[in-house]
């Protein structure tokens, strides 16, 4: 296997996105992603079973097509690399079978990594190396944490996370309550730029004493966080516009509502950053193309001294190529492939980040 | 003809099959960890029989009916062989197995396998030589719907008491070298076989949410 710039395919389905992606070490090759979002716009959410059904017919597709954009046989190709957790397990299950039978009509090494560290490893591309004192904050439908890097391949904690809905899922519940359709995320944002952000005054969940204790005496959540309140509070607030049959002031609810997301979001990432000595901080997942997260975490970032990198959005939500780069880091770091007896693990931590 | 075959409708099974013969086998009893045992399976039979994949004249695969999850994982891993190998690939109604494993001495006959929820997947088949022949279905449902034959399978053995008719063989189930042996008969004669579309019979339980009820009004 070629250590120094790996060839490497990696193969994404832990969501609604089939993803092909290819690197040659730190460089991206071709990033093909075949999305079943549209199919779950009806539903209002991720639909598990129908995003599984996708996957199956979109794989042998994507990847053909990330093999005719790349100009990549795949003789050429070193190694071979999939998401084997966390995420649906019906999502999951279909990439990994397929990556296992690739493994074995190729006869190239596989490598099962875990998909919150890959977010992490789209960092390298073009780059070549990970800062010093590194942190991710990862924010998307399926997920939100803050992670402290120490070696992205071997050496990963988790900080923080939510311990309820994930933030593009409180997205996708309050664009439903305000009648914005699906995908919540960017519906929200758009009108949200025409709301007063002040208008109303919605809570920031865990972010009470009991919850955040002190630096020293950190509480049971102190950088951990909770949507489901706050979608519960725009809820009430709706209703009670309509009891007293006043109209809704979609715009100011939606800007009050991404304020109260983004400001507990950046203000518990700023601090677990600085009370871990966490001075590079890299922004990923889906809801990394928010505006206004982007804003308010880069000035918080900028406030705090924190470097903050923001990868381009087609490498922000979920791909094959940061599947890829994550597993060239970690041939180049000198570390064995997986074989291919493995399970899928929905609840793969993230310490585990291959197996 | 030489033809690897897979099935992972109910538990997970592969075979090679060269001109009628069954020259290695593999079946798991576990209907959960198709996607760890398939490809470890399809790698071992290939080299007992010292066969490169690019050899192979057909991938066949079972598309079911049978549980998603599992059964996405063999069409999965048969697509990416047949993609990889540029192999021709096939799919087979995985009842059919269990009907040809049925040996059924002559008349109608009918499968059924675990359909969970309490159903069975069923189909209804008429004796012939070489391959019996599928009259009705498949199906999904209540054992209770499944006519009044000889019901051949696991499906038969789990709700014995609620057939029409009677339970046989109940140890059987879908298993891809009788797959195999469906498909290269199929073939011989010049038939022709199915996609590799999985028969889910089944919608996903998915449910498009109704109008959010206002608070009062
Ligand atoms: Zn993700």
């Amino acid at each position: 296997m070629n250590r120094s710039e790996p060839l490497v395919l990696g193969i994404e389905s832990s969501c609604d996105e089939t993803g092909v992606g290819i690197v040659r070490g730190t460089t991206l090759l071709t990033n093909a992603v075949s999305s079943s979002m549209d199919e779950h716009v009806r539903f209002g959410g991720v639909i598990p079973e129908i995003a599984s059904r996708a996957h199956l017919d979109a794989m042998v597709p994507t990847l053909q097509q990330a093999l005719d954009e790349a100009g990549v046989q795949l003789a050429d190709v070193d190694a071979l690399a999939v998401t084997s957790g966390p995420g649906l397990s019906g999502a999951l299950m279909v990439g990994v079978a397929a990556a296992k039978a690739l493994a074995v009509a190729t006869g190239k090494p596989l490598f099962a990594v875990n998909h919150l560290v890959a977010h992490v490893g789209v960092g390298l591309l073009d780059s070549g190396k990970l800062p010093e004192n590194l942190g991710a904050l990862l924010v998307s439908g399926g997920h939100t944490e803050i992670l402290r890097v120490r070696n992205l391949a071997s050496d990963v904690e988790l900080l923080g996370s939510t311990i309820d809905d994930a933030a593009g899922e409180a997205y996708d519940k309050v664009a439903r309550i305000l009648g914005l359709g699906y995908p919540g995320g960017p519906a929200i944002d758009r009108i949200a730029a025409q709301g007063n952000p002040a208008a109303v005054r919605f809570p920031r969940g865990l972010s009470q004493p009991k919850y955040l204790g002190t630096a020293e005496q950190p509480g049971p959540h102190r950088y951990d966080w909770s949507f489901s309140g706050l979608k519960t509070a725009v809820a009430r607030f709706v209703e009670d516009c309509e009891a007293r049959g006043v109209e809704v002031p979609v715009a100011d609810v939606a800007a009050s509502f991404q304020e109260a997301v983004v400001d507990i979001i950046t203000s518990k990432a700023v601090l677990a950053c600085t009370e871990n000595g966490i001075t590079s901080l890299l922004l990923g997942g889906g809801v990394a193309s928010n505006s206004r997260l982007r804003q308010l975490t880069r000035e918080r970032c900028e406030a705090a001294g924190i470097t903050l990198t923001i990868p381009p959005s087609s490498l922000c939500t979920d791909n094959g190529a940061m599947v890829a780069a994550l597993a060239a880091r970690i041939i180049m770091d000198g570390d064995e492939p997986s074989g291919i007896g493995f399970g899928t693990d929905s609840s793969m931590p993230v310490s585990t980040v291959h197996l | 003809m030489l033809i690897l075959s897979l099935d992972t409708s109910a538990a997970a099974s592969a075979g090679l099959v060269r001109n009628g013969v069954v020259l290695q086998r593999f079946a798991s009893t576990d209907t959960r960890s198709h996607a760890e045992v398939l490809a470890p399976a399809v790698e071992q039979l290939l080299a007992a029989a010292a066969v490169r994949g690019t050899e192979l004249d057909a991938i066949v695969v079972g598309v079911g009916p049978g549980p998603f999850t599992g059964l996405r994982a063999g069409i999965a891993t048969a697509r990416m062989l047949s993609f990889v190998w540029s192999v021709p690939l096939h799919g087979v109604m995985s009842l059919d197995a269990v009907a040809l494993d049925a040996g059924h001495a002559g008349g109608e006959f009918a499968v059924a396998t675990d359909a969970r929820r309490k159903e069975v997947y069923w189909a209804r088949y008429r004796t012939e030589s070489p391959l019996p022949v599928l009259v009705d279905g498949p199906h999904v449902g209540p054992a209770e719907d499944v006519p009044d034959l000889p019901v051949y399978g696991r499906g038969a053995g789990l709700y014995a008491e609620r057939l029409t008719g009677s339970a046989a063989a109940t140890e059987l189930t879908p298993d891809a070298a009788a797959l195999a042996l469906v498909a290269e008969h199929t073939l011989a004669r010049g038939g022709t076989l199915r996609p590799t579309t999985p028969l889910y019979l089944r919608e996903s339980d998915a449910k498009v949410p109704g109008p959010r009820k206002k608070a009062l009004l």
